[in-house]
């Protein structure tokens, strides 16, 4: 069967019969089958596109799709404690209002003229993330956390010409996987061991392991297990003293109330934009930045658009652009310039700019510590359940723990079958990736979970413990 | 009363100025955008503030310096400043070739935004989350009929990052082969898109860029001469970002293969070749998609995109994990690859995005996608025709090969004849509520302009742009300062742009603003 094309379509104008024949009229054509004349018999593809049919109408298309979709059970539905990477935060109204605009949702590359509300509400972002980070320069946000960690530690491989990072071993193991790959040739990565008590970085370890081709000493607060690791004043110094550049993965969401890794030596900091305002989406709306200070040894190693502030022609009136264009790959260096640039997640960097905005700094401030009296009420209950320990770490932690088990006797899997019976997605299942820890899961509590949530949880698991 | 005169194609416009203050101007003590919820008292009570439970050294010593400012204030700046960026839904966006700016449906981000996706944790347990997993699998399933490949990931969250995972999965087929040290060398042509060389180059490969013939194909002869042993892959765009189609395609790949290395198709430009050219009769060994261009999802001013990747089944093994997999029942996901090259982005990359595209396709079907790429190819090829009645205005290389679905133009006898520059154009431009793009660096083709159509935009609107262009031409002969002066009627006037390459001057951030600009 020869293709027919789909005339009339609403999502394209010029299918209307009559304005086709026009148009091949006006450029001396017969059919459509006289256009992609350039494409020889042979590379045409002469088999039929076994596509499933189309939905006739909108109505028809919403309503199928709603129905696979409802196919679902979400975190409105079910009580949520998972975290690890993704993280369920209230998402203020005004955050989706702004970027379901379609100004922006449809915006793309413009000029600074035209699309001078992309370039402000960016630099904006960019400033205020760099208030919550206590530094200079942030970038136009990258992929996620684990994109903006691999660009750090290639940064950090460029500024210092050394081929070695040492990371952190209590890391996301998904999050090093995409680090490996990304600095692979190039930046070898090795592990520091942990302390099976604290969770904290093992000194004597990274002692050992730095060396004079190490580039990059690479630890994260709170750390993926949910610990605070408070030894990074003297990581950053082992760092330093070796010539090296401490580099420190944060979670903002942290930040109104504990310590900016600059004030314990962080040359460069990268985490994920996400818990600023942005929807789980199935993992989808990770966002990762890169922050520094303003030095040209940092600013020129950075892949990633900058934009920055300037006067226009006009007093009074603000100007944008980008800063050292040079550098990246879209700039006359092409595979020369600084790995490279294109479609990343800026419409998840305005967003956060919005949430920012609104929440200031007291906002940031109850939202870190409504989230740790949740998350330590959370641990003290649980440890009050035979055999439980809410808390494995002897560490402080921020909104995730990890929840010991070994001694119920139950796996982890059994434990979150039956919660999810109970309506509750249970905590991350850490014993394939952490098999030294046992039966343990990494569980997550924000703002949103009220105390009768925790309550629900507490219970359920107790329930499913004691009987 | 009068009959009202409207009888010019050219648009009388200004864009919205609304001059607004830089966020943090806003502020005035004690308010706030947006209240938190507080720990319940019996919380409280139990644990305390919290707070002093930190280490002291870890403690926050004062609250960040950000802004206080009350809700409504915060929504008029953000309004005001969407009001001032011209996204695709509002101008007849065919100014940003390689970009593929078409219309992105409503319903499509309303099926998107309900809690049934936005409000799923990634680590679900796998029964709870069927809908979406089933989306994404019969995305795939329509990707390998549209392309001849045999696996999709749809991990990468853009075009450059799937450029990137191809070069990562030719490491690794190399490396298992153990020819990973001696092919050390990736060739690309100089019309692919930048990012065929950059993100190959990060892969630690030596990049080989072949310059065009006088019929702005790759040079068939020097890629002749560039293939080796040490060839690791081809990554190439095809139509290229002039929108000229290399007809030889099959035997440059050809010729790869049987060097031992692998063919990368850079798809970037697929939205004329729906239904009638695809990378499997090409020779390519894998490619990828925009599903952020071709398949009508938002841009989003730049991400969240989606680069869905596909494969030939020879190369399954090494693609990022999880895949997502079908087994009669269920949707599962599938972390059972043998080489692969591990993740390219966090959980599964970006399912709404996936998730918008499965819905754009399955309001179009096959004969819907072969009417995009037919009337993309159509609007292009008339776009071509009525611009160079302008003299001063062409397609380098031969005016007569018909481009796909954009075509990189030059202005440069205009530029000559007046020394007004595309550069010049594109500020110009803007004052009619429009958007014009030049080219990637470095300009092989002198005073670049890259114009895309696509499938969205009515006979009325090309008439539209092709009729302010020629009057903007025009402009350049007749009163060339209202160019020079432009932007005229947009959002800003021309920014002194002096101090971005600058380190003691440039501001990246406000902070560094207030400290370079303070007055002594």
């Amino acid at each position: 069967m020869t293709m027919r094309g789909f005339k009339n379509h609403p999502y394209i104008p010029n299918s209307n019969l009559k304005t086709q024949q026009k148009m091949l009229e006006e450029v001396g054509l017969k059919s459509l089958e006289d256009l992609h004349f350039e494409i020889p018999e042979e590379l045409k593809f002469k088999g039929e596109m076994n596509l499933p049919k189309p939905y006739g109408s909108e109505f028809e298309l919403n309503r199928a799709i709603g129905k696979i979709l409802n196919k679902n059970t979400s975190s409105n539905e079910y009580l949520n404690f998972l975290g690890a990477g993704c993280w369920q935060h209230y998402v203020p109204s005004i955050c989706d209002e702004v970027n379901s605009r379609a100004e922006f949702l449809t915006g793309y590359a413009g000029e600074p003229y035209n699309d001078h509300g992309r370039f402000q509400t960016l630099f904006e972002y960019e400033s205020l993330l760099a208030e919550l980070v206590d530094m200079d320069v942030v970038n136009v946000p990258t992929f996620d956390w684990a994109q903006a960690a691999a660009t750090s530690l290639r940064m950090a491989s460029r500024i210092t010409n050394r081929s070695e990072a040492l990371v952190v071993g209590t890391i996301c193991p998904d999050r090093l996987l995409i680090i490996t790959n990304y600095c692979d040739p190039g930046v070898k990565i090795t592990l520091i061991n942990y302390n099976k008590k604290t969770g904290k970085m093992d000194l004597d370890d990274l002692k050992k392991k730095v060396t004079n081709n190490t580039a990059a000493i690479y630890f994260e607060n709170p750390s993926f297990l949910g610990f605070i690791e408070d030894q990074g004043v003297e990581i950053s110094k082992i760092a330093h003293d070796a010539g090296a550049i401490s580099v420190v993965g944060v979670d903002p969401s942290s930040l109104g109330i504990l310590a900016s890794p600059t004030s314990y030596g962080a040359d460069i900091i990268c985490g994920d934009l996400q818990p600023l305002g942005m929807h789980m989406n199935y993992g989808g709306n990770q966002s990762g930045f890169i922050s520094t200070r303003d030095e040209e040894k940092f600013v020129l190693e950075y892949p990633s658009r900058l934009f920055g502030v300037a006067p226009t022609i006009k007093e009074g009136e603000y100007g944008f652009g980008d800063i050292a264009y040079e550098r990246t790959s879209f700039g006359n260096l092409r595979e020369k310039g600084k790995e490279y640039v294109g479609t990343q997640t800026a419409l998840l960097g305005i967003t956060a700019g919005v949430y920012l905005s609104l929440m200031g700094p007291y906002g940031m401030f109850e939202l870190g510590q409504n989230i740790m009296q949740k998350s330590l009420y959370a641990i003290e209950e649980l440890s009050k359940i035979k055999g439980v320990k809410g808390s494995k770490f002897n560490s402080i932690g921020f909104k995730e723990f990890v929840v010991d088990f070994n001694d119920t006797n139950r796996t982890i899997e059994d434990i979150n079958k039956k919660l999810l019976a109970k309506g509750i997605f249970g905590g991350k299942d850490l014993s394939n990736d952490f098999p030294e820890l046992g039966q343990c899961a990494l569980y997550c509590v924000t703002e949103v979970h009220l105390k009768e949530d925790i309550d629900t949880l507490i219970n359920a698991i107790r329930e499913i413990i004691e009987g | 009363m009068k009959r009202i005169v409207r009888n010019t194609k050219v648009r009388d416009f200004h864009q919205a100025r609304w001059n607004e203050p830089i966020i943090f101007e806003l502020s005035c003590k004690g308010e706030r955008g947006v209240l938190v919820p507080g720990s319940e008292e019996a919380i409280a009570n139990q644990v305390g503030d919290g707070i002093s439970r930190i280490p002291l050294s870890m403690r926050r010593n004062s609250l960040p310096n950000l802004p206080e400012i009350n809700q409504k204030r915060v929504l008029m700046h953000y309004l005001r400043l969407s009001q001032e960026n011209l996204g695709g839904d509002m101008n007849i966006e065919i100014g940003q070739g390689t970009c593929t700016v078409k219309y992105n449906p409503k319903v499509n981000d309303r099926i998107a935004n309900t809690h049934k996706v936005t409000a799923l944790h990634p680590l679900q347990d796998e029964s709870t989350v069927q809908g979406i997993l089933e989306v994404i699998y019969k995305t795939d399933l329509i990707m390998r009929q549209i392309s001849g490949m045999d696996y999709f990931s749809f991990q990468p969250g853009g075009g450059s990052q799937a450029t990137m995972t191809m070069a990562s999965i030719v490491r690794m087929y190399h490396r298992v082969r153990g020819e990973e040290e001696r092919r050390d060398e990736i060739i690309t042509t100089v019309y692919s898109h930048p990012s065929d060389a950059a993100a190959p180059a990060l892969k630690g490969y030596k990049i080989i860029t072949i310059m065009a013939d006088k019929n702005g194909h790759p040079d068939f002869e020097a890629f002749k001469a560039a293939v080796s042993e040490r060839t690791a892959a081809f990554v190439v765009a095809n139509p290229e970002d002039t929108g000229i189609f290399n007809p030889r395609v099959k035997e440059f790949t050809a010729l790869v293969t049987k060097a031992g290395g692998l063919n990368c198709y850079d798809q970037a430009n697929a939205n004329g070749l729906f239904g009638i050219a695809r990378a499997k009769e090409a020779g390519f060994d894998m490619c990828y998609f925009n599903l952020h261009k071709s398949f009508g999802t938002p841009h989003g001013c730049g991400g969240p995109g989606s680069g869905a990747v596909g494969v030939v089944k020879e190369l399954k093994e090494f693609l990022p994990k999880p895949l997502v997999g079908f087994n009669g029942e269920e949707y599962f996901l599938d972390c059972n690859i043998k080489s692969s090259i591990g993740k390219v982005k966090a959980f599964i990359g970006t399912p709404q995005v996936v998730l918008k595209a499965y819905a754009w396709i399955m309001s179009l079907g096959a004969e819907g996608l072969y009417e995009v790429a037919k009337v993309a190819s159509l609007n292009n090829v008339y776009m071509i025709k009525k611009l160079l009645e302008y003299d001063g205005i062409t397609v380098p290389y031969k005016v007569d090969t018909q481009r796909i679905e954009q075509a990189r133009y030059t202005m440069e006898k205009i530029t000559q004849d007046t020394g007004i520059t595309s550069g010049d154009i594109s500020r110009r431009v803007m004052d009619f509520g429009m958007h014009i793009w030049s080219s990637h660096h470095p300009y092989y083709i002198p005073e670049p302009i890259t114009l895309e159509p696509t499938e969205s935009p009515s006979k009325d609107d090309l008439d539209e742009y092709i009729a302010t262009l020629h009057h903007i031409f025009d402009e350049a002969y007749n009163n060339p300062d209202i160019i020079h002066s432009a932007p005229n009627n947009s959002v800003t006037h021309q920014v002194d742009e002096s101090s971005f390459d600058d380190p003691k001057l440039w501001c990246p951030t406000w902070r560094v603003y207030l400290r370079k600009t303070k007055e002594d």
